[in-house]
């Protein structure tokens, strides 16, 4: 066997080894992209896309490295207009490139089935009736290791329009525009639009759901880590889109109770809404148009505005 | 009998005309000549890229800061819905069909397009769909602002309640638009399988047919479901039906099916004629034969066959249940495969070969690098649970630039180099196209990455305002803009500088295999003197075959 050959594998070995090192690194770093993991079903969520960040990482490096060898040792020399090697094709390459992609694609879907169905997110399933085949376990089970079926489950309605939100609870029949969740409870939101479609999205819990006019949606999930978050529209609804936000609270349940009951004894008055308050107001833009929009709807009645 | 002459008509004395359209008029006027109506789509379209590229300059700006300061919350939402809608439809759309036009006849040995007059309507519908689109802005209550997928039921909101609105117009215009398409769909295919010349089989055809009698296949059938959900959203905009409308019991999530059914596969309309002009570029400057050229001719087909039935990926967070998420991301996932092969093959045949970094050759590995990138964010939205949490934030804007800047724009670039020579009959310059490539190179990079963190952290797409804690990486995507603005300035004066004044190109100044470059450059009127009578592969660097019995092949030495 001659130097070069052994020198040519020992290259390929060390570049490969950085490559996999490298990948593995930044792999771990993209938790540190992502915002706090503030529900069960965002832990899930990280750890897939750190595996498909790394792997993503291993095939750009790979690729990329790959070219930028060519690039720098591959050069044709000035007025050299020779061709290189008349290589056309080579079969056993080939087939085991197909095959790369197609164990990489049927690893990574199982991979992202299992964590979809541990999320047990629910969605819009009456749409088409079909008996849905997928357990509903919870990803708080997963994270806690605990039972899945102990879990307590808190009901909220969820109401959006153009362009404010507006959160029912139930069980004492208050209205907020805040949305106050009991932490390590499952949350089932049914989800309702009274105009055109909205999207109701926590970056801090990684979830995301369309509201349809017209139909109830159910949405789980568990939040577990008390603090203060935002909530916003997701799907484009008109002028006022961007201003469509609102605070989630995660709060202990016995604090969740406290501030039930406590709002249960305010009167409905009408919240703070940016939307009303920019349509009502000149705007201080340097561009103006004064092109014709739809009116927000009129600002929620709550018992706690917030 | 007298022959009487009709303007254009060749009389059976006259010889056909061989000379090249050496007057500019004749790119102002109704030609019929493949090659006329291959530059006039280029021209054109890319008038519009510059009218996309300026509403994306405003947007930009806007968002430099937090609030919504710079326009009104209208104009912003007019301008993302104008920039996208023109940027697909009157830049990439038409200038892809512009290559087609000019090297297909070329590429197969065929003196014209099947149907010439029917590719010169076609062309000049897409004019027309710019004047109404352009024109929007000057009706009360100014252009669309529901975005490109024009969704209902905000696109059913009126609230000028005119008849001629911002909407009405739009729908009009990518209607128009969709004929136009249809058009050039039925004449491609046709062309491509009636008149390729004697000897040349399928298999050789070189890559950027293939590609381009993919794309087309889509066009024919999934432009009839968007053109039905169009018409569909139309009368419901304009005489009250209800087929979307909620407020009468109409389906909104019905449009979002018929509308990705098609946009979907549009995607690979757009990125597959890339595909070929990557695959024609590389063998050249690498000077080496593509690598697996069956196998990546066979991909493009299936890329074509597999896209339709991915559409939902689109909709996992919709009105989508469970089961249907995980069957339409096992489907989407597969779509890398026949894609992975042709990167394979690209690398493959560049590894090892004779390397020329050139203009073309620096934009075409620029671009696949970029889309190395674009592929990977991609299969990572394919996924369900991660697309939940990153679906209508920045990190699906910053994905899709990478295939529609870092990919499809930079693949345009390459192509308009490659083949300025052969257009124009005369050289660009090498430098400026080389500051133009480094720009536009750190441009979208500067621009398009931060989008990655932006969306991750959650930052919605359309919006005009965001919260504080986005400001960084926006700062830096705007500036990144603002360099890509400045990159189309060294473009432009090479292009026209060079049209004007340039050195006189030779017929094949890269000594390319491939019938285009053995007719002069620019090629006359009707391509072939002789029909060309094909009798090996394409792409047959470092062998000693010619490609034709009849046409003095330029092997390089
Ligand atoms: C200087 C270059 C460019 C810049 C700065 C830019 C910037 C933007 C921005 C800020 C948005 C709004 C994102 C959102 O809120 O949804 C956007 C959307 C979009 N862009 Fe670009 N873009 C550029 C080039 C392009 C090119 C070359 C294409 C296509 C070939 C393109 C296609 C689109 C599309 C389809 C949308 C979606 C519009 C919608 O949401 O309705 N862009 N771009
Ligand atoms: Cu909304
Ligand atoms: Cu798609």
């Amino acid at each position: 066997m001659n130097i070069q050959k052994i020198l040519n594998i020992l290259t390929l070995l060390t570049g490969a080894i950085a490559v996999t090192v490298i990948s593995l690194w930044i792999g771990k770093q993209s938790y540190s992209w992502l915002p706090p993991q503030a529900a069960a079903e965002s832990v899930l969520i990280d750890d897939l896309i750190s595996f498909l960040v790394t792997l993503g990482a291993f095939i750009f490096l790979g690729v990329t490295s790959t070219l930028m060898y060519s690039v720098i040792f591959h050069r044709a020399v000035k007025d050299d207009f020779t061709d290189g090697p008349s290589i056309e094709g080579n079969i056993t390459l080939e087939v085991v490139w197909t095959a790369i992609p197609i164990l990489l694609v049927l690893w990574i879907a199982g991979y992202s089935y299992q964590v979809y169905e541990k999320m047990g997110i629910q969605g819009p399933s009456e749409i088409v009736h079909l008996h849905n085949p997928l357990g509903m376990e919870s990803a708080y089970a997963e994270a806690k290791d605990a039972p899945a079926l102990a879990e307590p489950v808190e009901k909220i309605d969820v109401l959006a329009k153009q362009w404010a939100w507006v959160f029912h609870y139930p069980e004492r029949d208050v209205t907020s525009t805040e949305l106050h969740l009991p932490s390590d409870r499952r949350i089932r939101l049914a989800l309702r639009s009274q105009d055109v479609l909205h999207g109701f999205y926590i970056p801090a819990f990684r979830l995301k759901q369309d509201i349809i006019p017209n139909h109830a949606i159910d949405f789980e999930f568990t939040p577990i880590r008390p603090g203060k978050y935002s909530l916003t529209d997701s799907q484009y609804s008109g002028t006022y889109f961007a201003t469509m936000q609102a605070n989630v609270i995660v709060e202990s349940p016995e604090d969740y109770q406290q501030w039930l009951a406590k709002i249960a004894t305010q009167k409905p008055s009408p919240a703070k809404n940016q939307a009303a308050a920019e349509y009502a107001q000149t705007s201080h833009q340097s561009v103006q148009t004064g092109w014709v929009t739809v009116p927000p709807a009129a600002p929620p009645l709550v018992n706690s505005p917030g | 009998m007298t022959n009487v002459p009709i303007e254009g008509m060749l009389l059976p004395n006259e010889k056909p005309n061989h000379e090249s359209p050496g007057n500019w008029k004749e790119y102002f006027s109704f030609s019929t000549d493949h090659k006329v109506i291959g530059i006039q789509y280029l021209v054109t379209s890319f008038f519009f890229f510059l009218v996309g590229g300026i509403f994306a300059m405003v947007m930009r700006g806007e968002l430099m800061t937090p609030e919504s300061d710079l326009v009104d919350r209208t104009v912003y939402n007019g301008m993302f819905t104008m920039h996208g809608t023109v940027m697909l439809f009157l830049w990439t759309f038409p200038s892809l069909v512009g290559f087609a036009n000019y090297l297909v006849p070329l590429m197969i040995g065929a003196r014209d397009m099947a149907f010439p007059r029917l590719n010169a309507v076609a062309f000049w519908m897409v004019p027309v769909v710019g004047i109404i689109m352009m024109g929007s802005f000057f009706i009360p209550g100014g252009p669309a602002q529901a975005g490109w997928w024009s969704y209902p039921p905000v696109s059913l909101q009126n609230p000028t309640g005119n008849l001629i609105n911002g909407q009405v117009l739009w729908l009009l215009a990518v209607a128009i638009s969709g004929v136009s398409s249809i058009m050039g769909a039925v004449n491609f295919v046709t062309t491509i399988v009636k008149m390729r010349a004697p000897g040349m089989g399928f298999f050789r055809m070189p890559l950027f047919v293939w590609a381009v009698f993919s794309a087309q296949i889509i066009q024919l059938f999934g432009l009839p479901a968007l053109t039905a959900g169009a018409v569909m959203l139309l009368l419901d905009l304009t005489v009250g039906t209800a087929f979307f409308d909620p407020a009468k019991g109409g389906n909104p999530v019905m449009f979002e099916h018929y509308f990705w059914f098609y946009s979907h596969p549009a995607v690979y309309v757009i990125i597959l004629p890339i595909f070929g002009i990557f695959s024609e570029i590389f063998p050249v400057y690498s000077r080496k034969p593509l690598f697996g050229y069956k196998v990546v001719a066979v991909s493009s087909i299936l890329i074509a066959i597999v896209s339709g039935i991915v559409w939902v990926h689109h909709m996992y967070v919709s009105g989508t249940p469970g089961w249907m998420r995980l069957i339409f991301m096992l489907t989407t996932m597969f779509v890398s495969v026949p894609t992975g092969i042709k990167v394979f093959a690209w690398v493959a045949t560049i590894w090892g070969g004779k390397l020329r970094l050139n203009t073309p050759m620096l934009f075409a590995l620029g671009g696949l690098i970029m889309f190395v990138f674009a592929g990977i964010t991609g299969i990572m939205l394919s996924s369900v649970p991660v697309d939940v949490h990153v679906n209508n934030t920045y990190f699906v804007v910053g994905h899709f630039h990478y295939v529609l800047y870092g990919t499809v724009t930079m693949g345009l670039y390459a192509a308009i180099y490659h083949w300025f020579p052969k257009m124009t009959g005369r050289m660009y310059s090498e430098s400026w196209g080389k500051i133009h490539f480094w720009l536009a190179f750190i441009g979208t990079n500067l621009n398009f990455l931060p989008m990655h963190p932006l969306g991750l952290q959650g930052m919605l797409r359309r919006v005009a305002s965001y919260a504080p804690e986005y400001q960084f990486w926006n700062v830096i995507a705007s500036l990144g803009g603002f360099l890509l603005g400045i990159s189309t300035l060294p473009f432009i004066f090479n292009m026209v500088i060079s049209w004007m004044q340039g050195e006189k190109a030779p017929d094949n100044p890269w000594r390319a295999i491939g019938l285009e470059w053995m007719v002069s450059s620019p090629p006359p009127v009707e391509n072939f003197e002789e029909i060309p009578i094909i009798i090996s592969e394409p792409y047959g660097y470092g062998k000693s075959e010619p490609l034709t019995a009849n046409l003095s092949n330029h092997n390089p030495d």
